[in-house]
């Protein structure tokens, strides 16, 4: 990955020159559309995390127009959308406003840039090789895996806590204990590992990246 | 009067007849109205209630109706008698619909009635039926000052119309600001590109028109006249003049660019900033190849910075929105983009307006690539190669900046409109004084002057909100406070290319309502087709000059002996001059000093001790009367004590009136007219001011009579206050009887 080619088209005179844009618009899925914002703020005003995120998908846009690469892919806002749909909905220049932000997520993530320890970042790389690993998602694995995230002692405590629930699901045998050594995965693995391995191809090729 | 004869006619239908005594009503119509034909038809507005009428007319020689029926506003096309003078009483709307119901109202519900009826008959004794000015004149020619995109598109509509047109360009070439543009705006769908101006067709169609006549390198020396009978000088560079006679005036005399020098800080005079008009200059050049700065280089990165030197609020540059640079502006930035994508072109704006279809050409420009930044420019300097623009983020909240090869200002238009006339008027009382300075500036002010009227009050259209030579924007748009000249494009409002077009074809139109109207001896807007006309009795006049001051439509001119001359052509109608006069020598066929004078006198009057006092209401018959109509209408109950007469304009109001209803006993005077000041809704401009005015002079009469001053007031009402209208009526009724009753009663 080119990481340090991007980082080189990056200079202080070149604020306000489209180049960030015109990265976004080649590299982020649902790029093409940031320039069509027309900073109304309707987004903003109708997203429920509103307050809770750095930047609102308005100030995003117009970061990504004034060039602001790192303050943009170094943002928790894309980890904090919730995917309720409400600014797609609203949008009047029907911005898929959601997608963008996950688009800008996943390239944030995939440069290294993305905040390190977000919790959504976290979790959703756990539940990505999660899944991988066999096709199929195991549900204990990746909830012990989301209790000890933050460490041991935290992990006894959420552990501890949820206890009661977790016997409920085994009495009513929604929970496999015997899953924790490995778990079951999908008929053909090799070929499961064999699409995902394409598909991350396709998409390195089209995005541009090299590794 | 031998010739006259009266007839009423009372209207039982719509219910009149169960809640009214209709016999109590035509027995007051014949012994008091004094009417020699009185009949009453169960519902006179079918065919055969008309037709009865009709039949009087030309049968009985009736010449005089009055109809008690509903509103004047109401069945105007049945109750359509061209030959007979008419009052009409309202009993519907006035009456039957706004009094209480049930016998506890009956006695004050008859009451009003039998005034109306009253007060319909003794109108009618004194009108006249208007026979029309018979000063008519005839030139149905349109002249069109002005050559550039809006004056050409009204010569040629008007010429298309079948109106013969005489086109006057100050420049040696037709097109204008037009002529200097590269493309437009889009006009037509799909609204993404920039397109063709069309003015060499336009321009060329104008030129070889037969019934269009162009006067290039010419102004206009001197216009004088009124309506279907201009006279206009037309004087060439050369020093030649040609005399033509013209009905009506369009006058399409644009704007000028605000002076890039007066905003240095913005860059102005720096050499890579330029103003839309230089951008504009500078494609024309390139035509359609990547556009060269001065210096001859390439263009590779501009900033247009919207908004320069106007919405501001320092009092320092233009205050308004000048509308169509937030357009040109985009339409300007695709010239790069088109010529070359990879050029970075900023759009730094507070608010983008794009009215119109320009939200399409504003998605457009986004398609492109044009950068779109909210943001307000502090400075513009040079730096380097170009110029590093300093500016405000408003989304991001930051001060930042950008450089660029080129900047952009989207400065606003200034109008064209001639002499400002309150300093006109100013400069000739000095110069009439003997100020020889003044004499030296009222030469300098002549030059500017576009029209150069002979009128009494002044050379030019009067200039409304920023020298723009409106008269309204939403209800009246090309009219002007003067008749028969008619503003369009730019110098009424800030617009773009294409409202001006519109605005042209809008005024040529008003240009040939006017010419056809003068010629059948007609008013023009509002009261379009009013055959009555202002009539003085020259022998009675006191050469006050009240009338010639305050026409709101210059119509007024003097004479060698400082008589007033009135210009019935160029009169609306308003009757502000009767308001005016001191003397009461004006007055129209059908409305005058005594038809209101009279019904006043006419209504019975109660005495002090009845408990039911009497309160006159002048109400406005543009806005007022249609709210109280609409009140009615809507069965909205007010007081049975109000006694309302519907006026042209309250500016009519003659204060005598006031001094009648008050000496013949009524309680209080209310007069409801439109809102005045900056946005005034009046019809006539400066009717509602006028009498706001002259009725702020009323307390030292009234102190005089012994009144206290709440006993006369003025209210503001519009269209839509047909609730509002109700409280104010309820609201005076209960403070008139705290007030009590007035203490004139019972001396006539």
């Amino acid at each position: 990955m080119s990481n340090a080619n991007v980082q080189a088209n990056l200079s202080n005179l070149a604020r306000y020159q489209n180049n960030f844009l015109r990265e976004v618009e080649e590299r982020v899925e649902e790029g093409h559309m940031v320039k069509m914002c027309m900073q109304c703020g309707v987004c903003a005003g109708s997203c429920p995390f509103g307050p809770d995120w750095e930047h609102s998908p308005q100030k995003i846009f117009m970061m990504i127009r004034a060039g602001k690469r790192e303050e943009v892919l170094g943002s928790d806002s894309m980890f904090m959308c919730t995917s309720c749909y409400n600014c797609i909905v609203r949008c009047p220049r029907e911005l898929p406003i959601t997608h963008i932000m996950h688009g800008l997520a996943n390239y944030a993530h995939r440069l290294g840039l993305a905040p390190k320890g977000q919790p959504t970042r976290v979790f959703a790389t756990m539940f990505w090789n999660n899944l991988t690993k066999k096709g199929r998602v195991n549900e204990l694995t990746l909830t012990l895996g989301l209790y000890f995230k933050d460490g041991l002692v935290s992990g006894i405590k959420t552990a501890l806590g949820m206890q009661s629930i977790g016997l409920a699901m085994l009495l009513a045998k929604r929970l496999n204990p015997m899953e924790i050594f490995g778990g079951h995965g999908v008929k053909d693995l090799k070929g499961f590992h064999a699409i995902v391995a394409k598909a991350k191809e396709i998409e390195d090729r089209k995005k541009g990246f090299t590794a | 009067m031998a010739d006259n004869k009266f007839a009423a006619y009372i209207c039982s239908g719509c219910g009149l007849g169960d809640q009214l005594d209709v016999k109590t009503l035509e027995k007051i119509a014949q012994k008091e109205g004094k009417m020699q034909v009185v009949k009453s038809h169960s519902f006179l507005c079918n065919a055969e209630g008309v037709q009865m009428i009709k039949d009087d007319i030309a049968n009985e020689a009736v010449t005089h109706v009055c109809i008690a029926a509903c509103s004047r506003r109401a069945k105007t096309e049945a109750f359509h008698f061209p030959t007979a003078a008419m009052s009409r009483a309202n009993l519907r709307e006035g009456v039957l619909w706004v009094v209480a119901a049930g016998e506890a109202h009956d006695e004050v519900r008859q009451e009003m009635a039998n005034d109306y009826v009253r007060m319909g008959c003794a109108e009618l004794k004194k009108m006249k039926l208007p026979e029309g000015n018979p000063d008519k004149a005839h030139s149905k020619r349109v002249l069109v000052v002005g050559g550039g995109m809006s004056g050409l598109t009204a010569a040629f509509e008007a010429a298309e119309a079948g109106y013969e047109t005489v086109l006057v360009e100050k420049q040696a070439q037709l097109g204008g600001w037009a002529a200097k543009l590269w493309k437009r705006v889009p006009f037509k769908a799909p609204y993404t590109e920039p397109q063709d101006t069309g003015l060499a067709e336009l321009a060329a169609k104008v030129g070889s028109h037969p019934l269009i006549k162009v006067h290039l390198n010419s102004r206009l020396a001197e216009t004088s006249g009124a309506p279907g009978r201009f006279a206009v000088k037309i004087a060439q560079e050369s020093g030649a003049v040609t005399e033509e006679t013209v009905g009506s005036i369009v006058q399409a005399t644009g704007f000028t660019g605000y002076d890039i020098a007066r905003l240095p800080e913005l860059g102005g005079g720096q050499a890579n900033v330029v103003d839309q008009a230089g951008l504009e200059a500078m494609a024309m050049a390139a035509n359609g190849a990547t556009i060269k700065r001065v210096d001859g280089k390439e263009v590779k990165s501009v900033v247009f910075l919207q908004c320069a030197g106007q919405r501001d609020d320092s009092g320092k540059h233009l205050s308004y929105c000048s509308g169509h640079c937030c357009a040109t502006s985009i339409k300007q930035a695709m010239y790069f983009k088109n010529a070359n994508p990879a050029i970075d072109t900023a759009i730094m704006y507070q608010d983008l307006r794009v009215p119109g279809m320009g939200e399409d050409f504003y998605r457009s420009a986004q398609e492109k690539g044009v950068t779109f930044t909210k943001g307000k420019a502090t400075g513009v300097e040079s730096s380097g190669d170009g110029c590093k623009v300093s500016f405000r983020d408003l989304i991001l909240d930051e001060e930042t900046s950008i450089n660029a090869d080129l900047v952009v200002l989207a400065t606003g238009q200034v109008p064209t409109a001639g002499v400002e006339l309150d300093a006109w008027t100013q400069l000739t009382s000095e110069a009439d004084g003997g100020s020889a300075d003044a004499k030296q500036k009222k030469v300098e002010m002549e030059k500017v002057s576009i029209l150069n009227l002979t009128y009494r009050q002044g050379p030019d259209l009067p200039q409304f909100k920023h020298g723009f030579a409106d008269s309204h924007f939403i209800c009246f748009p090309y009219e002007t406070r003067r008749t028969g000249i008619y503003a369009a494009g730019p110098v009424r409002r800030p617009m773009d290319m294409l409202q001006a077009t519109d605005d042209a074809t809008g005024a040529a139109l008003k240009a040939i309502q006017a010419v056809e109207n003068a010629s059948l001896g007609r008013a023009a807007h509002p009261r379009s087709g009013d055959l009555s006309f202002p009539q003085v009795r020259l022998e009675g006049c006191t050469q006050c000059k009240r009338c010639t001051v305050e026409c709101p439509f210059g119509a007024i001119d003097e004479d060698e002996k400082r008589f007033p001359v009135f210009n019935e052509q160029r009169c609306r109608r308003c009757g502000t001059c009767m308001g005016a006069c001191p003397v009461r020598v004006i007055s129209f066929e059908n409305y005058s000093v005594d038809t209101v004078g009279s019904q006043i006198k006419a209504v019975d009057m109660p005495d002090e001790f009845s408990e039911r006092p009497r309160i006159l209401i002048l109400a406005c018959e543009n806005d007022a009367y249609p709210a109280l109509d609409m009140a009615g209408l809507s069965r909205t109950v007010y007081s049975a004590f109000v006694r309302i007469i519907p006026v042209r304009c309250l500016g009519s109001v003659n204060t005598i009136w006031i001094t009648d209803a008050l000496n013949s006993g009524f309680d209080g005077v209310m007069m409801m007219g439109c809102k005045k000041g900056d946005d005034y809704q009046c019809h006539f401009v400066k009717g509602s001011e006028l009498a706001h005015y002259r009725m702020s002079k009323i307390g030292d009469t009234l102190t005089q009579l012994g009144l206290e001053p709440e006993r006369v007031v003025t209210q503001e009402v519009a269209i839509t206050d047909n609730q509002r209208v109700v409280t104010l009526i309820n609201d005076y009724v209960a403070q008139i009887n705290e007030l009590g009753m007035s203490p004139m009663k019972g001396f006539n």
